[in-house]
């Protein structure tokens, strides 16, 4: 790990003044994996800015019946609210579906949208990536890729976004609230995180001195009809290799409303609302349905060898994930 | 715990004061920030009970408390947690005077080498405290942040049912 200095954040405005003046400062939430990637030797900051003592800890009703998210909770503070598992279950869920305990406590809301990929190139700096360092290649599409992206891909790179939370937050329709020295702004939760495109490097579309102050739920939360599927290699404390975020509203066994998102498949959780009107609401709730609607959002998806198991896996899961979410409730 | 930059080490002082509580005692330090709390225990203060197994989050092997909360200090700064009260397995109990989760432990053969036991045990308090475990699936799952190679995994399960007034296992399963 390189030496740095640490800053202890008092206030919003200078922290994000503090980064935005000192080439090469980072903020820090859990650290959980910041610190990892420095002593990787990945992430070399030339500052921490702390932000743990500012008030982004609560998680407080918004005047339009939504939640408000502190960017501070942890992972387990989100997971076990009283008013996250019973309106927003979907959301607790995929937390409980990631990482472990230890981590969880420690692991920030904020962070963990910004948490980076775990491509092995990226992690092993003896080896070229396009992400850890622009324009040196990327060796994944020809090597060790079966953790890795099968749609939303590019010549640069086909890393995939590791999170649970951020799969249930994109099917649940979040929005990020973020401030910076610019001023503050809401970003959809769609938007928040891209595609690789020519500049893989980028993970989000937050820049660097923007402080993430919370993410805010929607008014309903998919409470009867939801289900969160993660296929991993192990049963517990192993990233996704493919899950889905399901969420329904089903009225005489027709869809009324829908959010899907899938994660272990592209650089950001992989959603397309406008599908989800056309192909999900107002047809009945049934297999054929969510095949057709499966079909039309991995419409595309291409494997690299390793992870070509993906291009079966993940229609399947899309479907028993939508199929649990419509029975959820049904028989004790 | 590099030293990359000696240049800029020897010209400027970036340790920061922090002052925290381990197993009772309090500590007025200055720290180094690329210091984690693991090394500080370890190091710094000679509480070796704490392990480093991958140090990189992966193993639990390095649990302890802070403010009674599990967390895995290799990934902590420490720095970090100025103000903070931490508890290792040396807090827990002394020989002679064991806690109930390390006499259990002890009864139930619940390790083998031991080098992973200091943070299940802490990891298994930890998960007493948080309250969210009420099966034997869900001590598996909610103590999966913790790998023991010498797979001593039933007579674990075991020794924190005990704790849990779960009754007995029988033949460690
Ligand atoms: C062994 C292991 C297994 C794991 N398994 C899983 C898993 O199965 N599923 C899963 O989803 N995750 C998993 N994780 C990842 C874990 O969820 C993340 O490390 C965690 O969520 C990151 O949160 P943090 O607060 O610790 O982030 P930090 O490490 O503090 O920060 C991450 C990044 O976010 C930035 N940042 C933090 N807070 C803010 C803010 N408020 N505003 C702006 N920038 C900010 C930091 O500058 C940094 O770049 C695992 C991690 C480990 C080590
Ligand atoms: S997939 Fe992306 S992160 Fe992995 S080696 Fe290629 S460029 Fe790097
Ligand atoms: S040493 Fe900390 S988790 Fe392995
Ligand atoms: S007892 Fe040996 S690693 Fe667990």
């Amino acid at each position: 790990m390189n030496n740095f200095q640490y800053v202890r954040a008092e206030g919003l405005d200078g922290a994000a003044r503090f980064v935005a003046g000192h080439v090469g400062a980072k903020f820090i939430g859990g650290g959980t994996n910041l610190v990892d990637l420095m002593k990787y030797n990945v992430e070399k900051p030339s500052s921490l800015v702390d932000l743990n003592r500012l008030s982004m800890r609560d998680v407080s009703e918004l005047p339009d019946g939504g939640l408000r998210i502190g960017a501070l909770v942890t992972n387990s503070d989100v997971a076990y609210h009283p008013t996250v598992s019973t309106r927003y279950p979907l959301l607790s869920r995929a937390i409980l579906a990631g990482a472990s305990a230890q981590l969880r406590n420690k692991a920030t809301t904020g962070g963990n949208l910004l948490q980076r990929t775990r491509c092995v190139y990226f992690y092993d700096t003896a080896t070229p990536c396009n992400k850890r360092e622009p324009g040196t290649g990327c060796p994944a599409k020809e090597g060790i890729n079966r953790t890795l992206a099968i749609l939303g891909t590019s010549v640069s790179c086909i890393a995939t976004h590791p999170s649970d939370m951020c799969v249930a937050l994109g099917a649940l329709g979040a929005v990020v609230q973020v401030t910076g020295p610019g001023g503050s702004r809401s970003i959809p939760f769609e938007q928040f995180h891209r595609l690789p495109g020519d500049h893989p490097e980028i993970d989000t579309t937050l820049a660097a001195d923007e402080i993430i102050t919370s993410v805010d739920l929607p008014r309903t939360g998919f409470a009867g009809h939801s289900a969160y599927i993660k296929v991993r290699d192990r049963q517990s404390y192993a990233f996704a290799l493919v899950s889905v975020a399901a969420g329904l509203e089903v009225a005489d066994g027709v869809i009324a409303k829908a959010g899907v998102a899938l994660g272990g498949v592209a650089h950001k959780p992989w959603r397309n609302p406008q599908l989800e009107q056309e192909l999900l609401v107002g047809r009945p709730a049934n297999r054929d349905t969510y095949h057709e609607f499966q079909r039309a959002l991995l419409a595309g998806a291409q494997g690299f060898g390793e992870n070509d198991f993906k291009l079966k896996l993940a229609p399947v899961t899309v479907v028993r994930a939508l199929e649990q979410a419509a029975h959820e409730g049904e028989q004790a | 715990m590099t030293t990359g930059q000696q240049a800029l080490e020897e010209t400027v002082d970036l340790a920061v004061p922090t002052h925290m509580t381990v197993s009772g005692r309090s500590h007025t330090l200055r720290v180094e920030p690329w210091t984690s709390l693991l090394d500080l225990l370890r190091e710094g203060l000679q509480l070796t009970g704490s392990k480093k197994g991958c140090d990189h989050g992966q193993c639990g092997a390095c649990t302890v408390l802070v403010n009674g909360v599990r967390v895995n200090s290799c990934l902590c700064l420490a720095v970090m947690h100025d103000g903070d009260a931490i508890t290792t397995i040396e807090g827990l109990g002394s020989e002679g005077n064991l806690s109930t989760m390390q006499q259990s432990f002890v009864d139930h053969d619940g390790y083998q080498c031991g080098y992973c036991t200091p943070g299940q045990i802490c990891s298994a308090v930890g998960m007493l405290n948080e309250g969210h475990a009420r099966t034997e699936a869900d001590i598996r799952e909610q103590l999966s942040g913790n790998v023991c190679r010498c797979g001593a995994y039933p007579n674990i399960v075991a020794a924190v049912k005990h704790v849990m007034g779960m009754g007995q296992t029988e033949g460690g399963r």
